[in-house]
């Protein structure tokens, strides 16, 4: 399996404030991948480059083998990167179904016109779209009882399912995770890992997430990035990370670092 | 009542009309627009070809502002745009209307894209003040333009002819405006039911996250502009063959308010909002004027203060107490009647 | 040629009273992040609020001049009241429709007020017009002048030095975080609309001087928006900059070109601002948050 996404020195500065600073990462083609680290890391800063809506001053982003560091986050759309927000970024006056059909935007072609007099092609595709989202979305994601309502009056929980139902649409060959499990009881939580892991298991797309819930970390991924204060401190596999005491130290603290009393960060940082 | 709507397959699931009561309704609908003007006065022909004029170019505000979310103050400039073109094509080139209605409209569009060329720079609310910016640059061109648009005293020109036969009483251009106007909502209807339709309700709902899925927002803001002016230009041209004469006071920035006001009170981001709307202000100011004439003649010089704050205070009241609009209440309203004998 | 230091002295006068215009924008923009469209309007009712008190009610001017902004200042608050605070918390877009529907609203009941004719005001100022060397400027251009710059320094003070100035700007600054220090968010908006509508009152006293007072003089509210833009809707020291720049510009085609050329120009300079330098010479690009 190669690389789908390698992030190399990259450096993104608001300021004099260091968001990133001289990050490199990449991600397994096929596995799952979290960023973790306490609260102003750089964890978003860096999803927040990795999509696009970021200018890093240095370093570069490639994914599948070419440089999309300059490109602008439509273009990282089309070609297979996908994401979901923090505070969950849903179309509130759509309702679910037109929100999921929004992510297979970039994949389809009716123009304008074509789309203005619904001929043949533009209602076929149209169709063709519904009866896949149907299949392979609303049904995986068990929100078919919900596809007709606003996204405006749903609960929490099932407007983060909606917002990882409208990225599955876009076919992701790359899914970037914000918290998918951020807020969420217990069983929605085990729901959503349990999604997940079906989405890399059957779907083959690779997931880097970011994700305060150590539970869900430990669990389902098969590779962890530590980030403080800009930067890499550790990265390797879950049981590797956890046991390492720069990691420690940085959840916790000089002092239970040193004072050996710190167990495994389990519940990460503070929010 | 009707218990619920069952579907077998995606297609009858995604018809404009879903049930066959609303395929009947439709059906009565269009028999009641032929019928109409062997029924109606002229007066009655009158108002109801403004009517359809409006709904026209309140659709197309609707495009830009109630779906796009980019508030547009120069609406009534890119129906001057459409006016001024069709009688210059008709009066200079001896174009039929057929060929002036379409060109008057790509004309507006055309202008749209330049209004809307700031979106490659700035976000939705400053893109408001590039359109105020159009609606006076362009009524100073109307104005001063005078090889073209006569300036002042306008332009007059033939009425539209086909095959023959002159469209110049209310009769024979009221079937004119309404066989434009039923296409002309079909497609907007029609584009709201495929991605480019979803793309501009995206824009306007969370333009960030719209990128994400890859839509190039400066496109689909440009594609919105050109779209709306599109709409008003032909609505334009449309009112120079109605009333046979383009001024530039016919495309004041009051206008302009008053088809923001049609969209607010009809309901913004709804093809059925821009209907009622445009119905609705186009009654208001022949009310007003009943009222105002009852008071004797001494109160017709109330009539336009009158008529401006009425439009006005409808806009802030709508927004303040039903900023879906009367769409949104008709929408109840039917939701009530299909759920009787049970409370929603 | 030697017109032109005139004209342009001239213009510089007028593009003083358009900063004072300007800055009820502004003063309401940093608050409230609302462009008001009604502004100009408001304007407008400050001139015939003189005009009924100094002209109808032939009070002195100065009480006339005190009883029209107490009477702006209750204008402001009501308009904040009763339009504005149901909006909190909705789109801009909604909020800024709203001004639109209140500017129909204002210039429809002036004209039913006071009917649409044209007034004069009484003067406030003297006869004689101000000669600089051989350049004469008229008296109530040059003293309007004077008025509109001694009125921005007492708002810049108020808004720098006194405590709910402190608190308007960090509500300006940061609505969440000023909220949380213990300043009262909602007084602060009505506080904006006050100042704003009590600017506007004194622009508007001044412009019904310098021209006549009919209805349509809110629309001078508009071509103010491109000195707004110009600036920066945030910055004051660009409002006071660009309201020059555009009142000299104004004069200039004005005089060379003729009045309808003179009235559309700040709308060119508006598009063509927003195309080159969208947040104008002195205002923060909007950065962009997730």
């Amino acid at each position: 399996m190669g690389k789908i996404l390698e992030i190399e020195n990259l450096s993104l500065a608001f300021g004099g404030v260091h968001a990133l600073d001289e990050v490199s990462l990449a991600v397994e083609e096929g596995s799952i991948t979290a960023v973790i680290g306490p609260n102003g890391a750089g964890k978003t800063s860096l999803f927040n480059s990795v999509s696009g809506f970021y200018k890093p001053q240095a370093g570069r982003i490639v994914f599948e083998g070419s440089d999309i560091t300059r490109l602008k986050p439509p273009r990282r759309a089309a070609l297979g990167l996908a994401r979901t927000f923090q505070n969950i970024a849903l179309f509130q006056g759509m309702t679910v179904l037109d929100n999921i059909k929004l992510g297979r935007h970039v994949h389809m072609k009716t123009g304008l016109l074509a789309a203005g007099f619904y001929l043949g092609p533009a209602q076929r595709e149209e169709m063709a779209l519904r009866a896949e989202i149907e299949r392979d979305i609303i049904d995986f994601l068990e929100i078919d009882h919900i596809r007709n309502l606003p996204v405006a009056v749903l609960p929490y929980g099932l407007r983060k399912r909606v917002e990882l139902a409208r990225a599955l649409a876009m076919r992701p060959k790359l899914l970037l995770l914000d918290e998918p499990v951020a807020g969420m009881n217990r069983e929605e939580t085990e729901d959503m890992a349990r999604f997940v892991l079906d989405i890399q298991q059957e779907r083959g797309a690779t997931i880097l997430l970011v994700e305060h819930d150590m539970d869900v970390v430990m669990d389902i991924c098969d590779h962890v990035a530590v980030l403080n204060f800009g930067r890499v401190i550790a990265a390797g596999p879950p049981d590797a990370v956890r046991e390492n005491p720069a990691v420690i130290e940085a959840y916790l603290g000089v002092e239970a670092a040193h004072t050996g009393e710190a167990a495994s960060p389990r519940h990460g940082g503070p929010g | 009542m009707s218990i619920g709507n069952f579907k077998e397959r995606y297609q009858s699931d995604e018809a404009i009309w879903r049930t066959p009561a609303s395929r009947v309704w439709f059906g009565v609908l269009l028999l009641a627009l032929a019928a109409f003007p062997f029924i109606g006065n002229s007066y009655h022909l009158f108002i109801a070809c403004l009517i359809g004029i409006n709904v026209i170019s309140a659709t197309g505000i609707n495009i830009l502002t109630g779906y796009t979310g980019l508030i547009s103050l120069g609406h009534a400039a890119f129906m001057g745009v459409g006016a001024y073109s069709v009688a210059y094509l008709s009066n200079h080139l001896g174009l039929p209307f057929y060929v002036c209605l379409p060109l008057g409209g790509l004309l507006a569009a055309a202008v749209g894209l330049v209004v809307g060329i700031p979106s490659l720079r700035i976000k939705g609310l400053y893109l408001a003040l590039a359109t105020i910016a159009a609606q006076f640059i362009l009524g100073f061109v109307f104005n001063e333009w005078e090889s073209v648009t006569g300036g002042g005293r306008g332009v007059s020109l033939a009425p539209a002819e086909i095959a023959g036969l002159k469209l110049s009483t209310e009769f024979e251009l009221y079937y004119l405006i309404v066989a434009i106007m039923i296409p002309m909502l079909l497609f907007a209807r029609n584009l709201f039911r495929t991605r480019i339709g979803r793309a501009f309700i995206a824009v306007r709902d969370r333009d960030i996250s719209a990128e994400v899925m890859g839509i190039n927002l400066l496109h689909y803001k440009l594609m919105s502009f050109a779209l709306s002016s599109f709409y008003a230009g032909v609505a334009g041209g449309l009112m120079a063959y109605f009333f046979k004469v383009v001024t530039p006071e016919q495309f004041s920035f009051g206008l302009s308010i008053f088809f923001l006001a049609a969209v607010v009170v009809g309901g913004m981001g709804t093809i059925l909002g821009g209907i009622v709307g445009a119905i609705f202000m186009t009654l208001v100011p022949e009310v007003l004027d009943a009222i105002i004439h009852a008071f004797g003649p001494g109160a017709i010089a109330l009539l336009s203060p009158a008529r401006e704050i009425v439009f006005g205070l409808l806009i802030v009241g709508f927004l303040i107490f039903e900023p879906r609009g009367l769409a949104e209440i008709w929408r109840r309203i039917k939701r009530a009647y299909e759920l009787w004998p049970f409370r929603n | 040629m030697e017109y032109f230091l005139e004209v342009s002295l001239v213009g510089l006068a007028v593009g003083g009273v358009y900063a004072l215009i300007a800055l009820g924008y502004v003063l309401v923009y940093k608050t409230t992040r609302v462009v008001n469209f009604a502004h100009g309007n408001i304007m407008m009712f400050g001139a015939y609020f003189f005009y009924t008190f100094a002209a109808l009610l032939g009070l002195h001017w100065a009480l006339a001049v005190v009883l029209t902004l107490v009477a702006s200042a209750a204008l402001g608050a009501g308009i904040e009241r009763v339009v504005l605070r149901p909006l909190l918390g909705r789109p801009a877009i909604s909020v800024v429709m709203v001004t639109v529907g209140l500017a129909a609203v204002l210039h429809g009941a002036a004209q039913m007020i006071w009917t649409p004719g044209d007034f004069f005001l009484p003067s406030i100022f003297p006869d004689a017009p101000i000669i600089i060397g051989e350049m004469f400027i008229p008296s109530n251009t040059g003293y309007g002048f004077l008025v509109a710059l001694a009125a921005i320094l007492i708002f810049l003070v108020l808004f720098r030095f006194t405590r709910s100035g402190v608190a308007m700007r960090a509500t300006a600054a940061d609505q969440v975080a000023a909220s949380s220090m213990g300043v009262n968010v909602p007084a602060m908006f009505r506080l904006a609309w006050i100042y704003a509508a009590l600017s506007a009152a004194i622009a508007g006293i001044v412009v019904g001087s310098i021209t006549t007072l009919n209805p349509t003089m809110g629309l001078i509210g508009l071509s103010v928006l491109a000195v707004v833009i110009l600036g920066g809707l945030d910055s004051i020291p660009g409002a006071i900059l660009a309201g020059l720049i555009i009142g000299w510009l104004e004069a200039l085609t004005g005089f060379y070109l003729g009045g309808a050329y003179k009235d559309v120009i700040p709308f060119v300079v508006l598009i063509v601002i927003l195309m080159i330098r969208p947040y104008g010479l002195f205002g923060t690009p909007e950065i962009e948050r997730l």
